[in-house]
């Protein structure tokens, strides 16, 4: 069937979603929390490279250690949720097949962001 | 939508020579796409041979003269030669950019001239973009007031005057938003750096009274922010602005009006 719609109405499509600032503002807010967070973690790794079990819960059993630990997945998992929805609506216009992968997005960060607390937890209380 | 291959239809043959180089003269190779409507072809890139020493600085003068001298079937937009009308935007030696204004002596070796990319061709070097000019449209690109017309004019202070340098000198030849990746693959949602910026120099100039109006309609997922800061428009544009920067202030502002 011929598209009759004129240019204007067709650019005009839905009218604006009134969003977007928010996205942007997080994912700065979330990139420069990062930057200090991930620099702990990087010297956390190298600190307790080759140490053993005790030595790790004893480290974590530190609440600043845990919750710096803890800030930082929940930092890197909201960004890295924005991230990827960019990319995704960037690249895939099938609009089934975007809103699907906006859902996995979701659901894959909220995976990957409670098995990382959860392992944060069990180890800070010493298990 | 994302494309990593041409479709069938439109992948560029090899086309023909249409005359040689000769030994007397400044003698340069110019590589041409073509593409007819109507001999259900596809596209191909053609060869012609031009004397320097007998043409113009500028690519457009070459054009013109392939046209008037070799090939006359040769399509494309041109009309002021002097880069204020932005007709004569195509793609020249890689870049989208002016012919009029593009010299021939700051291009190494043979001179490749397609159309603007990602835009349906219409024939040869000549693009619609129609969808470009309803975007266009779309942001309401006039003076929005309610407040009573004064007798003489909408008066503005020289600093709020100076903010519209850099901003108004945009002629809309497209060579910015036809060389950003985003609006290649989202350019019916995404309005592109060039719309973008005319958007910017209404939300900036003081005389208007429909500011929140404009960021209200800006304020969009797509519509502004597929812009990701990659600044192959700040690079293409012939006019040397920088529509960049002003995508940036419009973000800047979305946020500025939350706090």
């Amino acid at each position: 069937m011929a598209d009759m719609r004129t240019p204007l109405n067709k650019v005009r499509g839905l009218g604006s979603a009134r969003e977007g600032a928010d996205h942007f503002w997080r994912q700065r807010l979330t990139a420069l929390a990062n930057i200090p967070l991930t620099l702990f973690l990087v010297f956390t790794v190298i600190m307790l490279a080759g140490k053993d079990h005790a030595t790790v819960t004893a480290y974590l059993g530190s609440s600043l250690v845990a919750i710096a630990l803890l800030a930082l997945v929940l930092s890197a998992m909201v960004h890295m949720r924005l991230g990827m929805q960019t990319v995704i609506e960037d690249y895939i216009h099938s609009e089934g097949l975007k809103v699907v992968c906006l859902i996995l997005n979701t659901f894959f960060v909220i995976l990957v962001g409670l098995s990382c607390v959860y392992a944060i937890v069990k180890l800070s209380l010493g298990a | 939508m994302v494309e990593l291959t041409l479709p069938r239809n439109s992948k560029v043959n090899e086309g023909k020579t249409w005359n040689d180089a000769k030994d007397k003269g400044t003698w340069r190779e110019f590589r041409v796409y073509r593409w007819n409507p109507d001999d259900k072809e596809n596209p191909q890139v053609d060869t012609y041979h031009l004397n320097l020493d007998e043409c113009g600085p500028m690519v457009l003068d070459a054009l013109i003269k392939i046209k008037n001298e070799i090939d006359s079937s040769l399509t494309f937009r041109r009309s002021c030669r002097e880069g204020i009308c932005g007709s004569c935007a195509m793609n020249i030696d890689g870049t989208n950019t002016l012919a009029c204004t593009q010299g021939m002596d700051e291009i190494k070796g043979t001179v490749k001239i397609y159309p603007l990319p990602h835009q349906p061709v219409i024939k040869d070097l000549v693009p619609d973009l129609t969808n470009f000019y309803a975007q266009h449209r779309s942001i309401e690109p006039w003076l929005q007031t309610e407040t009573a017309a004064p007798p003489k004019e909408w008066k503005q202070s020289r600093e709020d005057r100076e903010k519209l340098d850099g901003l108004y000198e945009c002629v809309m030849c497209a060579c910015c938003s036809t060389s950003c990746p985003s609006y290649w693959w989202n350019s019916d949602r995404y309005l592109g750096p060039a719309v973008l910026l005319q958007a910017y120099r209404w939300v900036v100039d003081s005389r208007d009274e429909a500011t929140g109006d404009r960021l209200d309609n800006l304020e969009d997922p797509f519509r502004l922010y597929r812009c990701h800061t990659i600044l192959n428009c700040t690079k293409a544009c012939p006019k040397g602005l920088n529509p960049a920067k002003a995508i940036a202030e419009l973000k800047k502002k979305m946020v500025e009006r939350r706090f």
